[in-house]
């Protein structure tokens, strides 16, 4: 949280971001109950409200493997920047 | 429940449950470290698992009984709203995301194995830490009690023992009996035993799923037939209730329970102890980041599993506990052999997670209670010794649990135990991120949610018992109907909050931090991060 203060890169940046929204995005959709709360379209005669949040299984992998990738990345790039500083 | 023994189906279960408590017994030399008697190798199995071995061993304690056997039930019985269970499961990720890599980190540097531990060192708070740890105890009886119900169900099936008899003795016989082979088991293997165990319960899972999700619905003439008869099923009047029966989507007043069920059992899913002893004992904090992008794929086997809850009714089954629909509707669908192996399925799976949980219980009786309060200068051996005998009273304790609550609605034993773990969450997770709260404001919000939250779900009375009769009450102020453990838990935060203004205005004294800032980041093979592992292994975690 707070090592190092002589060369810290800024808190927020916009990979950052991009990783908050990956992981906000599946409380925003799975939580507003009243946007999936129907019957049709129907999926190979699944009701919609079922195959939807079904589908958000598959798009909050998707979401949270992103964000893993993401910081890695964030993580790898500061820790360089780190080391290149106190050498 | 037809009467008499499904002997082929009894023939193939038992032959599985023998060779899993073989292996179960057996599981105690796998990867056996020098020093065995420690409670880090009994009851963290030395913190040596990768990914493989960690994400079988979570999905091990988060797909159990509950999954199997509660969730289809709840569909079974109400339709839409027991489906809350699958977004609950979606938004556990990128929870655990966030805050369990930090804990891992922290957890390792100063050899943590408990939440209550981490809550000590934080806050250098002895009474903040026993409340985590008695809520921790507490919140897993009820929890292993649905796992009991889970086996309880399908030997109920299968014919042995059950509910018609009018003998008490034979009709808790299959409980008592579930009960003594996962005791023993327990006992004796430690963590190694579900560990091992795990892997032979998820292959026999993905196998009946495979053949359940596809067999079945061809049987009964495709998903849309078993909808159309499910919708009809659920708009005939309950005679009890003078309501419909349930409904295939939420209707506009169930949709603030259905949203705050998903989000409360979400965020108190990694404040159990089990969840937190499989994170601990991976190998790396990488392990677990890794592991998050790859658990959901069981929370697809949730939905679908989920779904069978229509099929029942749509196979005409008519059970009066309604635990007892899946179970039957295999025994109906399937050939007997195969039968079997479904029970196997769900009997193992509820297995792994009880002993996980009741290992992790004892885990933290015996850290923050016993080592704490009772016997500050115990030996390795002795913790793990003390650890052992609470397993087994942990047990006793969810069989108190099994017998006084209606067992007909058994997700309410997981929601009831959601509801005071719940109130554990500000300490750990506010302590992993910040040390701005007050150790005695987190103290008397946990108080107020404690509480708050088993008088409310004492009050909830049900159409077959005045008490505990269900999770879900009108919000104060919203009035709405929500899931009482995040009811509880936003008082608990708004009180710490409060608490911790005031606290800081008087300058009531902090407690000492023995953490520093970059324990939270720290991985497996930076400077004083503890590895149980000869060299050779570690080195593959990077």
């Amino acid at each position: 949280m707070s090592d190092a203060p002589e060369v810290r890169p800024p808190v927020v940046t916009p990979v950052r971001v991009v990783i908050a929204v990956c992981l906000v995005a599946p409380f925003v959709a799975m939580l507003w109950v009243g946007s999936y709360a129907k019957t049709d379209p129907a999926f190979i005669g699944i009701p919609f409200f079922y195959w939807y949040q079904m589908l958000w299984v598959l798009i909050s992998t998707a979401l949270t493997m992103t964000a893993y990738k993401l910081w890695q990345r964030d993580q790898r790039a500061r820790a360089a920047l780190k080391g290149g500083a106190s050498q | 429940m037809k009467d008499g023994v499904n002997g082929v189906a009894l023939g193939v279960f038992i032959f599985f449950f023998v060779a899993v408590t073989v292996m179960g017994f057996l599981a105690a030399r796998w990867r056996k470290a020098e020093n065995e008697h420690s409670l880090d190798e009994w009851g963290l199995g030395g913190r040596s698992f990768g990914t493989w071995v960690t994400w079988f061993l979570l999905g091990g304690d988060l797909y159990t009984a509950y999954t199997f056997v509660a969730v289809p039930a709840a569909i079974y019985a109400a339709g839409a709203a027991g489906f809350f269970a699958v977004p609950y499961t979606i938004l556990v990720y990128p929870l655990i995301f966030t805050f369990l890599p930090r804990l891992w980190s922290v957890s390792h540097r100063h050899g943590y194995v408990t939440t209550s531990d981490f809550v000590r060192g934080r806050f250098g708070s002895k009474s903040l830490s026993l409340a985590v740890a008695v809520t921790g105890i507490l919140a897993t009886m009820p929890y292993i009690a649905l796992q009991l119900v889970g086996i309880q169900a399908v030997l109920d099936v299968m014919g042995v023992g059950g509910g018609d008899s009018t003998n008490w003795f034979v009709k808790d016989l299959p409980l008592l009996i579930a009960f003594g082979v996962l005791a023993a088991y327990t006992y004796s293997s430690g963590l190694r035993a579900p560990a091992l165990i795990a892997f032979v319960k998820d292959a026999l899972i993905y196998i009946v799923i495979a053949v359940a999700i596809i067999y079945i619905p061809i049987k009964l003439g495709g998903f849309d037939d078993i909808f159309s008869k499910a919708g009809a099923a659920f708009a005939q009047t309950n005679p009890a209730t003078g309501k419909p029966r349930g409904a295939l989507v939420p209707p506009e007043a169930g949709q603030w329970t259905y949203a705050t069920l998903a989000l409360g059992s979400a965020l108190a899913l990694f404040m159990y102890p089990h969840s937190i002893t499989a994170t601990l004992s991976s190998r790396s904090r990488e392990v677990i980041r890794r592991n998050t992008t790859i658990l959901p794929l069981y929370s697809l086997m949730l939905g679908l599993l989920a779904l069978l809850g229509f099929m029942a009714i749509a196979a005409g089954i008519k059970v009066t506990n309604g635990q007892l629909a899946i179970p039957q509707l295999f025994e109906n669908m399937f050939p007997s052999w195969f039968a079997g192996v479904a029970f196997a399925a769900i009997g193992i799976g509820a297995l792994v997670p009880a002993a996980i949980m009741s290992i992790a219980a004892a885990n933290l009786f015996t850290r923050n209670i016993y080592r704490d309060f009772i016997k500050p200068d115990a030996t390795p051996k002795q913790e793990a010794q003390v650890s052992k005998i609470v397993s087994l009273l942990v047990k006793v304790g969810a069989l108190v649990f099994v017998l006084t609550m209606d067992k007909t609605v058994a997700i309410n034993f997981q929601l009831l135990g959601g509801i005071w773990i719940l109130q554990t969450f500000p300490a750990l997770v506010g302590g992993l991120f910040t040390r701005w709260f007050h150790r005695w404001a987190l103290l008397g919000g946990w108080a107020v949610g404690m509480i708050y939250g088993t008088v409310a779900a004492y009050g909830v009375a049900s159409p077959t018992q005045k008490h505990f009769g269900g999770s879900a009450k009108e919000i104060p102020g919203i009035g709405e109907i929500g899931y009482i453990g995040l009811t509880a838990f936003v008082m608990n935060l708004v009180v710490t909050v409060v608490l911790t203004f005031v606290l800081k205005a008087v300058k009531a004294p902090e407690g000492v931090d023995e953490t520093a800032a970059d324990d939270y980041t720290v991985d497996s093979g930076d400077p004083g991060v503890q590895v149980e592992l000869p060299p050779a292994t570690a080195a593959e975690s990077r």
